[in-house]
């Protein structure tokens, strides 16, 4: 009898992917999105109250890995709907034919703003949240120092604000990407380059990762470092003791993610439904508080405090199909100066 | 007796297709197919790749990385190794049970906790800084693999040697050293796989400009797509991984039949030398660990339980889907289950390669399988990870919305443990015991359970607190396959650190120091079974 323990485990290996999916009658959707989405408890059972579509939620990976999955899997994809698709993937997911052509019939003029232009994702993403990506500034740091704050990239190089700032890694961090962006956008190309040099002959420092630069270099107040100003969002001061930090408005770069529908999804209907789902105010006015960014939507109501925070008028933008064309000689640019 | 030779060939047959299938499918396939499809072009890539002077650049440092870390985990484990597992002493479960800690913590968070120490001297972001994050990581392995083995080595022929007038240090080099060889051989090479293989603490602690061919592959794979480049690196990672275990295997040789376990001997004087680097050692290894403990009591500049009341709760602003408390919870439940299949499959590996097969292509066939069940933790996780969604999309296989990816994946990098903790005891069975079990009438089975089970007794329990462990702390993969709704503790860590403000840093230091806890606790736990075992013996 014990000389089929071997096969049985086989047989229970085996059995094991036969996971649960749907059986009966009800519609399950796959939601595919990466590791930074949340939603309160009782949001998405809403939809499933209002349309009686069951939602599985299928996360991992950071923006980047969520495009490249996608991509990698167009032929037997892992979802009906993606969410978290943003502004720097966009257009390689488009084009390499991930998703059906659909945007949300709900979003208005008041919304028209973050639509991607045709040929980089247009007519078929939905914007669903946006935050920026700025220098923070700690304002007791600078009221203590009785240094006047920088407010413009160019001030980052005056030799007042010597080894003060700490910037993420471009090829390693979201945030440092789009910081980067931030520079090609203001300076233009041949001219950022210099703008880096400068940067780090001012003694700005370069961590691998967000929570590095923010936790262990920066001077705020859940921070341990001596360094002032880091490249951060601009919703993290409202999550810092009033009036601590700050955004400086002329540094940021618009991060705006979408939601599509994926290509070969056997429930188009009602991906598109989810995808309006995710466009109306039930999840709108839910995601500040669970992803740390500003809803898209007109008609969506921020948290108490989040008014007092000023957001950028006019954040430095790239077209997404500039972004994907050049990403990687950017890159390579970037990583000679700062990582030589 | 004829009947008893074609059943035990047959246990033996069923016994080697369990592992084989379980790496064939969750491992080789996936890999191949993700390596295939950057090669869909040819192979021109080769070319182009190696001359770009990066490449050669990155080579070399994986290597010389690795390999310095290897060594020095080597000179340090081996005189941690004598005084936990041939000295007695008090504390000793405890500290045996602490050493392992860093090699559970996720990355993110010991990258932290260096990075703050070391703040403001010269070894922040430097190479120096890599290496000692990778001894701190791996210097356990070669402890508890070295010191299991260590402590069922027939003390006679040492007391032999004293007694013939050998120095300790001739005893050591000529008989001891001679008989540990295959398990030092053992844990130095799964020390340089993690090496080589390391990402979040080479990324965290010298950034991208100290690329190794790991973090070349992620960036490759995960930020620009260029799958031709990343295959070429994953070949060539496999080529070095390849190589070296050729090398190992070469030298790692057969270890001779024991007949009696030692009994742990007091503390005498000659043993200072060892007894000073272990605590120093130690000492250094509680470093990083003391930053977090204090940090994670501190709010506000004064001691407090904050952190740890807010672990019942899922966080400042909803960080989290669930609370902690349960995510503890799933991290148990899932590194439960991948335990049970790593060391269920390891062992039925470890049966199998512990035999010597008259025949040469049999040997040959078993040094393969040998070799191939270590490739999981030289090969890059994007790789892997990428080629499960990849590879595994058609039933029965299509496990990418299971929850069970999860522990397989796990159980993938605990696997090679358990069969290098497991293996050299296993070979150190005397061949002629089960023979003369077999001639008494016992059957095949039998004659596994009585003998060889019962003699690797204690290397199976070390290698399943250490699975075990590997499991908890298992974050890579984890990260990349999880459900949301089902996230484990270092999930919810790496969460928690990635959101700012309120209470959610110093809860991810609260998660931590619980994690540590946990880990400690099982391993204690393990070694009170591992005691007690002892009178069985």
């Amino acid at each position: 009898m014990n000389k089929y323990i071997p096969i049985a485990a086989v047989a229970v290996i085996l059995l094991a992917g036969c996971a649960p999916t749907a059986t009966d009658s009800t519609t399950t959707l796959v939601l595919v999105t990466h590791d930074s989405f949340a939603l309160s408890e009782g949001t998405l059972e809403k939809f499933t109250e209002q349309t009686g579509i069951e939602v599985q939620v299928q996360a991992g990976g950071d923006a980047g890995e969520l495009a490249n999955k996608l991509v990698l899997t167009k032929d037997s994809p892992l979802g009906d709907v993606v969410f978290g698709i943003d502004n720097t993937f966009a257009s390689r997911v488009v084009d390499a034919g991930v998703l059906t052509e659909y945007v949300s019939g709900d979003v208005t003029d008041a919304e028209s703003k973050y639509l991607l232009p045709d040929g980089s994702g247009g007519g078929y993403l939905t914007p669903i949240d946006s935050g920026d990506v700025c220098v923070n500034v700690d304002h007791e740091w600078f009221t203590a120092a009785g240094l006047e704050e920088p407010a413009t990239l160019d001030d980052l190089l005056k030799p007042e604000y010597k080894d003060l700032l700490v910037v993420e890694a471009a090829n390693s961090s979201s945030p440092g990407l789009a910081f980067l962006l931030t520079t090609i956008a203001a300076y233009g190309d041949g001219e950022w380059q210099q703008y880096w040099q400068g940067l780090l002959d001012n003694g700005a420092k370069i961590d691998a990762s967000w929570s590095d630069a923010y936790y262990v270099d920066f001077s705020g107040p859940s921070s341990e470092g001596d360094r002032p100003l880091v490249v951060s969002y601009a919703s993290s001061p409202p999550f810092e003791p009033a009036g601590a930090t700050g955004a400086l408005l002329d540094t940021c770069f618009t991060q705006t993610e979408y939601a599509g529908v994926i290509a070969g999804t056997e429930h188009e209907k009602q991906a598109q439904q989810l995808v309006d789902f995710l466009f109306s105010p039930t999840v709108q006015n839910d995601i500040p508080e669970n992803m740390y960014v500003y809803p898209v939507n007109s008609k969506a109501t921020l948290p108490d405090g989040w008014d007092q925070y000023p957001v950028a008028e006019k954040p430095y933008v790239i077209d997404p199909a500039e972004i994907d064309a050049n990403r990687e000689e950017w890159l390579a640019a970037w990583s000679a100066i700062a990582q030589p | 007796m004829a009947g008893g030779v074609v059943g035990y060939r047959a246990a033996l047959a069923a016994a080697a297709i369990v592992p084989l299938v379980f790496v064939g499918i969750f491992f080789a396939w996936p890999v191949a197919t993700m390596v295939g499809l950057g090669f869909a072009d040819g192979l021109g890539g080769f070319a182009e790749v190696f001359a770009r002077p990066r490449t050669g650049r990155i080579i070399a440092l994986t290597v010389g990385q690795a390999g310095l870390a290897t060594v020095i985990c080597v000179a340090l484990g081996l005189p941690i190794a004598h005084v936990l597992y041939r000295l007695r002493f008090r504390g000793q479960r405890l500290l045996r049970a602490l050493i392992i800690v860093p090699f559970v913590l996720p990355t993110v968070v010991v990258g932290i906790a260096f990075r703050t120490l070391f703040r403001g001297t010269p070894l922040d972001s430097s190479f120096a800084a890599i290496l000692l994050a990778l001894v701190f990581f791996n210097v356990a392995v070669v402890v508890r693999t070295v010191g299991s083995s260590w402590e069922s080595l027939d003390p006679r022929q040492e007391e032999a040697a004293a007694a013939l007038g050998a120095s300790p240090a001739r005893v050591f080099a000529t008989v001891t050293m001679r008989r540990l060889l295959p398990s030092v051989v053992s844990a130095a090479s799964v020390v340089f796989l993690f090496c080589s293989t390391a990402f979040g603490v080479v990324l965290v602690l010298g950034g991208t400009q100290f690329g190794t061919i790991e973090t070349e592959i992620w960036l490759l794979t995960t930020q620009f797509l260029d799958l031709r480049a990343a295959s070429v690196l994953s070949v060539t990672q496999l080529v070095v991984v390849v190589v070296l275990l050729a090398v190992a295997a070469r030298s790692r040789g057969r270890s001779l039949a024991q007949k009696r376990a030692a009994r742990p001997r007091p503390i005498r004087r000659t043993d200072a030398p060892a007894v000073i680097l272990t605590i120093l050692t130690a000492t250094a290894l509680m470093a990083p660990l003391a930053t977090l403990l204090l940090r994670s009591l501190e709010v506000d500049g004064a001691l407090s339980l904050h952190n740890y009341a807010a672990l019942a709760t899922t966080g400042t602003r909803n960080a989290l889907a669930v609370p902690v408390w349960v995510a503890l919870g799933n991290s148990l439940a899932t590194a439960a289950t991948a335990t049970v299949t790593a060391v269920t499959v390891g062992l039925l590996a470890s049966i199998l390669l512990s035999r010597t097969p008259r025949s040469p292509w049999a040997r040959r066939a078993l040094e393969v399988i040998d070799g191939t069940l270590m490739l999981p933790l030289g090969v890059s996780a994007v790789t892997v990870g990428f080629g499960f969604l990849i590879a595994l999309n058609t039933p029965p296989f299509d496990l990418r919305s299971s929850s069970v990816l999860v522990p397989i994946a796990q159980a993938l990098v605990a696997l090679p443990l358990v069969v290098r903790a497991t293996l050299p005891a296993l070979r150190s069975v005397d061949s002629r015991m089960r023979e003369s079990a077999a001639v008494l009438g016992a059957s095949p089975l039998r004659v596994i359970a009585t003998i060889d089970l019962a003699l690797v007794r204690r290397p199976i329990l070390a290698a399943t607190g250490f699975a075990f462990a590997v499991a908890l702390g298992e974050f890579g993969a984890t990260t990349f396959l999880s459900r949301a709704d089902r996230p484990t503790l270092p999930v919810v860590i790496y969460r928690l650190i990635g959101v700012p403000g309120g209470d959610n840093f110093g809860m991810a230091l609260a998660a931590s120091v619980v994690l540590a806890a946990v880990t400690v606790a099982v391993i204690a736990l393990v070694e009170r079974l591992h005691d007690s075992a002892v009178g069985a013996f």
